[in-house]
Parts: C-alpha cells; sequence; structure tokens
C-alpha cells in the first residue's frame, strides 16, 4: 500500500531463554510497584532499577562492546523492551539514552564522545532527557528559537525548553538549537544543530511543572548565557533538522507507542470473569494487540536491518496510540467501581489520566496523520 | 518456509495480479451480480493451477500453503474477482489433507449454517463435520435453492447434501471446525485486499475532486480520515499475514487464536474503512454509477461471513478470561516461540 509495506518477522531465537530471565527478574524488583509507578511507566524514574537493569546487559544492547554495549541483535533488544512495558516498569531513567541519544551518539558523535557517553547510557548511570519543544514550538518544531551562539571555543545557548520529561532528575540533554538565524521562513529548517549539554551547567533553570495528576513529570528548562564547550556539538552543525528527525524513527517506533495501558488489561482480566459482556471485548482488544504488536516488531526488523521506517513508524504510532488510549476507556465500561479491586481501580484512573499524553508525546497524532497522508500521495 | 516456496509464490502472485488487471473489474462484477457465470475468467484461473494451488504435488496441486493463499486472496480482494476461487482453493486443500485426490472444477466448500457462494456453478460439494471428517459430494443432481448475499449480492446458495462419493479424516491439525477457521481467513484476507482497493480510489478521488479551489485531498480533515483508512488497510494486512503464517506452523486449529485476529480486524477495518471511503466519495459514491460500492459492499457482506468480529473476539476474549491475567503476556508473545505453558 502506497509503499508502506509490514513484513511479518519472528522474534530471534533467543527470546524465550530472554523472557524468562526478564520474568524472574522483573517479578522480584516489581514487587512494591505500585499502580502509579506501573502506569507511568516509561515516564516514571527510578535510578536504582535503571542501574540494575544496565547492570544485566539490558540497556545498550544493540552497541559495540567497545562503547559498553552488548552487540545483540535489535529484536532481541526488543524482546526486552516489551517484557519491561508489560508489567509497567519504571524504565524512565534509561529509556531515552537508550532509544534514541545513545544511537544517535553512535551514529554521529565524536568518538570522544562514544568514549564519553556510551558506556555510562550502557550501565544506567546517566540519563538523558530530549530538548525539543519551545514555548511557542510545538508541533511547528521547525520554528524553534532557542539558540546557541558561536564564541571562542564554544557556544553560548539562550532560551527555553518546556515539555522536557524528567529533566529535573536527568544528566545530559540532547538539545536542538538554532545557530543560524532564520533567513528566510521557508528555510526554517536550516540553521539547527544538536547539542548535548550537562543539565547542571551553569545558567540552566529546571522548572518542574506539575501534570493532570499532580506529579512532577515534565519541565521548563530556561538557558541564560549557558556555555557549551565546542566538543558538545553533535553531528554536523547546521544539520540538527535532519539529524533529528532520522532519529524519529526510533523514537516513534517502538513497543512504547502500544503497550502504555496494556498492564491495566492484565491487571483487571481476573475481576471480568463474571462480567457478561467482558468476552467480546477483551477479545477484541486481544486482535488488536496481537496485530500492533505484528505492525511494531515489523518495524524493528526494519531497523535491524538498516533501514529508517519513519512513515511506518508513524503509521504505528498513530494506531497505536489509537488503541493504548481506547483500552482504559473500554475497561471502565466493564467494571464496577464498587467490586473492583482498588488496586486495578488505582490503575485506572491514573491510566485514565496519563493516556492524554500518548496522542501528544513523540509527534501528536495529527502531525502523525499528516505524515501517513503525504506518504499517501494527498498534499 | 523455503526459498523455492518463496519463488513459487512470487511467481504465482504475479500471474494472479496480471491476470486480474486484465480480466477482472467493475463490468465483470456487474454481470456476475446479475448471477452470469464468469466462465471465461474462471477457465483462466484454472489455467493458472490455482484451484489446487494448495494441495501437495503428489496429488497434483502446487503444494502452497496458508501463508501464500492469503496473499492470493488479498489479491482477489483487491481486484474484486467475482469468482467464488478462495472457497475452491480452501475445499481442495481439506481434500487432500484428508487423504482424497481433489477433483478439478469448481469445488464449493459448505461452511455449517451458512450460504454457498455460488453453490449452483459447482461440480463438487465438501463439507466437513463435527468429528472433522470430510466429504465430497458430486454436485450433479443436487437442488440448489438460489439466493444471493446481502449487502454483497453475490450468488450464495443453499442444498442438502446425499450420500458422499469419497470421505476421510481431517488431521487434528486441521480439526472439526476446519471449514469455519478456513472460511473465515479467506475472508478476512479478501477483506484486507478489497480494503486497498478502497483506499487507493478514495486517494484518487481526493486528488482529483476540486472544491473550494483546490484537491478535497489538500484539506486536513480529509487528510486525517484517509491516514485512518491507511492504519486499517496496514491493520488488515498484518492480521491476515500472521493468521497465513500461523496456519502453515500449526494448522488452522492451532492457529484459531490468529485466524479470530484477523477475522476481528479486518471486520473492524472493513467497517472503518468503508465508512471514510464513502464519507471522501460523498454523493457520488453513492451510486451505483461508481464502482466503490461493488467492493464495500462485498466487504459488508464478508466482514458477517464465517463469524462476524463478535462471533470471534467472544471466542478468544473467553479463552483468555480462563486462563487469567498472569498468563495474558506469556500467551501472547508465546504462540511463534514456544508452546504454551499449561
Amino acid at each position: 500500500m502506497a509503499g508502506l509495506r509490514f513484513d511479518l518477522r519472528d522474534t530471534p531465537a533467543t527470546a524465550p531463554a530472554l523472557r524468562a530471565e526478564l520474568r524472574a527478574f522483573l517479578a522480584e524488583a516489581g514487587k512494591d510497584w505500585s499502580p502509579m509507578v506501573r502506569a507511568y511507566s516509561w515516564m516514571g524514574f527510578d535510578r536504582e532499577f535503571s542501574r540494575e537493569v544496565g547492570r544485566r546487559g539490558w540497556i545498550g544492547m544493540t552497541w559495540p562492546k567497545a562503547y559498553g554495549g552488548h552487540e545483540r541483535s535489535a529484536l532481541e533488544r526488543y524482546v526486552v523492551l516489551e517484557e519491561m512495558l508489560a508489567v509497567g516498569a519504571p524504565v524512565g531513567a534509561h529509556w531515552i539514552g537508550d532509544r534514541q541519544s545513545g544511537p544517535l551518539i553512535l551514529r554521529l558523535g565524536t568518538e570522544e564522545q562514544r568514549r564519553e557517553f556510551l558506556p555510562r547510557i550502557a550501565s544506567g548511570e546517566l540519563a538523558f532527557c530530549i530538548g525539543l519543544s519551545e514555548p511557542d514550538s510545538g508541533s511547528d518544531l521547525a520554528s524553534l528559537r532557542t539558540r546557541a551562539e558561536k564564541v571562542p571555543g564554544g557556544w553560548r545557548i539562550n532560551g527555553r525548553k518546556v515539555w522536557t520529561t524528567n529533566a529535573h532528575l536527568c544528566d545530559f540533554m540532547i538539545a536542538l538549537l538554532r545557530t543560524s538565524p532564520v533567513t528566510d521562513p521557508r528555510k526554517k529548517h536550516q540553521g539547527l544543530s544538536q547539542f548535548l549539554i550537562d543539565c547542571r551547567l551553569s545558567g540552566i533553570t529546571i522548572r518542574p511543572i506539575l501534570d493532570l495528576a499532580g506529579e512532577e513529570g515534565f519541565n521548563e528548562v530556561t538557558f541564560d548565557n549557558v556555555f557549551v564547550p565546542d566538543n558538545m556539538l553533535v553531528g554536523q552543525e547546521g544539520a540538527g533538522w535532519e539529524q533529528a528527525t532520522a532519529e524519529l524513527a526510533f523514537e516513534r517506533s517502538g513497543p512504547e507507542r502500544y503497550l502504555s495501558s496494556l498492564p491495566l488489561l492484565i491487571a483487571a482480566l481476573d475481576d471480568l470473569r463474571a462480567e457478561p459482556a467482558a468476552p467480546e471485548v477483551v477479545g477484541r482488544l486481544l486482535a488488536r494487540a496481537a496485530t500492533l504488536r505484528q505492525m511494531s516488531l515489523s518495524v524493528a526488523g526494519m531497523l535491524q536491518d538498516g533501514k529508517a521506517p519513519a512513515r511506518e513508524a508513524a503509521l504505528v504510532k498513530d494506531a497505536g496510540n489509537d488503541y493504548e488510549q481506547a483500552l482504559p476507556e473500554k475497561l471502565r465500561d466493564l467494571l464496577d467501581p464498587i467490586r473492583t479491586p482498588p488496586q486495578v481501580q488505582e490503575m485506572l484512573g491514573y491510566i485514565t489520566m496519563v493516556a492524554r499524553s500518548y496522542s501528544l508525546r513523540g509527534g501528536t497524532r495529527e502531525i502523525l496523520r499528516g505524515i501517513i497522508a503525504r506518504q499517501l500521495g494527498l498534499r | 518456509m523455503s526459498e523455492t516456496n518463496d519463488d513459487l509464490r512470487g511467481i504465482l502472485l504475479e500471474q494472479v495480479e496480471r491476470l486480474l488487471t486484465d480480466r477482472s473489474g467493475p463490468d465483470l462484477l456487474r454481470v456476475a451480480e446479475r448471477g452470469e457465470w464468469p466462465a471465461a475468467l474462471w477457465e483462466e484461473v484454472e489455467a493458472l493451477g490455482l484451484p489446487l494451488a494448495l494441495v501437495p504435488e503428489a496429488m497434483g496441486g502446487a503444494g502452497l500453503g496458508w501463508g501464500d493463499a492469503v496473499a492470493v486472496w488479498q489479491v482477489l480482494g483487491r481486484h474484486g474477482a467475482p469468482l467464488p476461487l478462495a472457497g475452491s482453493m480452501a475445499a481442495a486443500a481439506l481434500l487432500a489433507a484428508a487423504g482424497i485426490t481433489p477433483p478439478s472444477g469448481l469445488i464449493a466448500l459448505v461452511v455449517p449454517g451458512e450460504a454457498v457462494p455460488w453453490g449452483r456453478q459447482a461440480g463438487h460439494v465438501v463439507t466437513v463435520d463435527n468429528a472433522g471428517q470430510v466429504a465430497l459430494h458430486a454436485a450433479a443432481g443436487l437442488d440448489w435453492q438460489q439466493g444471493r448475499s446481502l449487502p454483497g449480492r453475490e450468488p450464495a446458495d443453499r442444498a442438502s447434501f446425499g450420500t458422499p462419493q469419497a470421505a476421510g479424516r481431517l488431521p487434528d491439525r486441521l480439526g472439526p471446525e476446519a471449514a469455519l477457521r478456513a472460511g473465515a481467513l479467506l475472508h478476512a484476507a479478501q477483506i484486507a485486499g478489497a480494503l486497498e482497493a478502497v483506499l487507493a480510489m478514495a486517494v484518487e478521488y481526493a486528488n482529483t475532486r476540486q472544491q473550494f479551489g483546490r484537491p478535497i485531498g489538500a484539506f486536513q480533515a480529509v487528510q486525517q480520515q484517509l491516514a485512518l483508512c491507511a492504519a486499517e488497510v496496514a491493520a488488515g494486512g498484518v492480521a491476515v499475514a500472521q493468521a497465513g503464517r500461523a496456519a502453515d506452523r500449526r494448522g488452522l486449529a492451532g492457529a484459531e487464536f490468529e485466524i479470530a485476529s484477523a477475522k476481528v480486524v479486518a471486520g473492524e477495518a472493513a467497517g472503518t474503512g468503508a465508512a471514510i471511503a464513502h464519507q471522501v466519495h460523498a454523493a457520488i459514491g453513492f451510486t451505483d454509477e461508481h464502482p466503490l460500492h461493488l467492493f464495500t459492499r462485498r466487504m459488508w457482506s464478508w466482514r458477517d461471513a464465517c463469524g462476524a468480529e463478535r462471533f470471534w473476539a467472544r471466542r478468544i476474549g473467553q479463552a483468555a478470561l480462563a486462563r487469567g491475567g498472569a498468563a495474558l503476556w506469556p500467551d501472547l508473545t508465546a504462540r511463534d516461540e514456544t508452546e504454551i505453558s499449561a
């Protein structure tokens, strides 16, 4: 269909053993995770947990051993991701570094940057956040204005990033900044560059923004004459837009784009047995989950083959977001608030709130559908 | 699957694609809807060996699997081929699995309780009973009560069958419900193919039809809906491919979950996708003259055939509820990896 193909992929032969190892680990590590922790999952932040995951070799799995990686396949990594998400593990402290900051540094970073950052990401020591959105630049990202000016030995940064998830807890940000002024509005995608920024540098102010559930999830990050040395530029000066959009294939393709609310179905299932309408609803949810999983695996397979399936990833993310948002609403129709155990009711409550973010984070539904429409040949 | 099989699938798909591009289409669909049998097209399909494609080579077939069949059925759906070829292929496969050499000509697959597409035209009829016993009946002399599906308007007939000319037992991996499962799979696959055609028509129309001085496809409201339709097309295609692969690996009985999922997802996609395509086409798509309805009406019938979404969803939902929450994720991931632990 219009150049979008989703060939079936199998998980690797090592998958069953890997799953067994992960399930044993997660059963123990997750004993005390509250319904809220599981509801936030990859937006949650637990540094100790991430260090343990790193110790077990489950971060930077596909990277070269020379940089602290484990030289395993993208599909083995996929198995690890989906096992973590299915139980709602609080993986946020290593998720971004493993998913996109590390791969970016590996692909475009200098040798010095690779040696400096990758081993510490893989061990779960370094947590990354992504500095993209600004107060006036959301979906129209290329209109961003936070600028980095060339000064002797480095760059001086001024401006403001917003909705930066877990910036208050992270060590580094990879930020997309304007390094050349916009002269022609039609060419605003030019003159952008990516930088590695230590979140504790002087001149950076991080102000948590409470989310609708009352949690400190995302932040406003202000840069006031922040000096960043030359060796913190990532890739090519001026090529930031192309670099950042290539990253989107990684950012949008993972199982976290359809699995966010699945822990609720797992937690609630046993309490639905007496509900006559449950079999049909559960069956439809399972049929979709199995299909989305195959689609997501297919995209992971394309990444493994060295392709950049940005459009396929956009489609799977959009379909996945619809699914993970619909799931809590469908279960709510079945669950009797009086008889449902408090743990399940609490998870439903949190997921109902957090679910609004699914179709916003990583590209809104409208932007994704625009990408798909262009792929279909609509202009 | 072996590479030779992959090659064979590719060659066959190309041949079917070419044949149907040349010979099938809206005109033929209209002829068939008047009850006229598209004899010339059937002869060409037979000349390609398609009806026996799933039969082992030792029995005179091409030895293709269910996954290959799904790919062929999608092409049939995409071209709206007005032939009961998918059912005939499945019937021949079931006969062969029960040790009966399939006859040539159109074989009608009878799914319990359902009318038989183009039964009046069949040379033979295949039934499967509750014990997994496959029976081959000669169609000569059968008293067909002729009808047609709605809203599909495809000929669909009913008859009672007497003493079979041959009978045999299906292996357990195909099981007593083999006709129902094969029927669900072939309808899901044809829906997935038809929806591709429907999306292509809608995109084409959106790019051509001008209002307010530009193509309606330039409006975000239209783009967003067509993007959603594209996601349904993709989901349907993946769901049926997954079901075909599972049937090759574990038999129709062992692929219950994937076949059920395919019928649910394709059925839902038919509803959502057809609604979007009609909305984009507006009044012209509501006319008899425009070919859109030749595809959407079929999809609406096919989603009800051999178990609608609700039927299959209940089955797998019931099974999952019985297994409990702790087994849900392990079961979902284990099917293609290891045997599900008890």
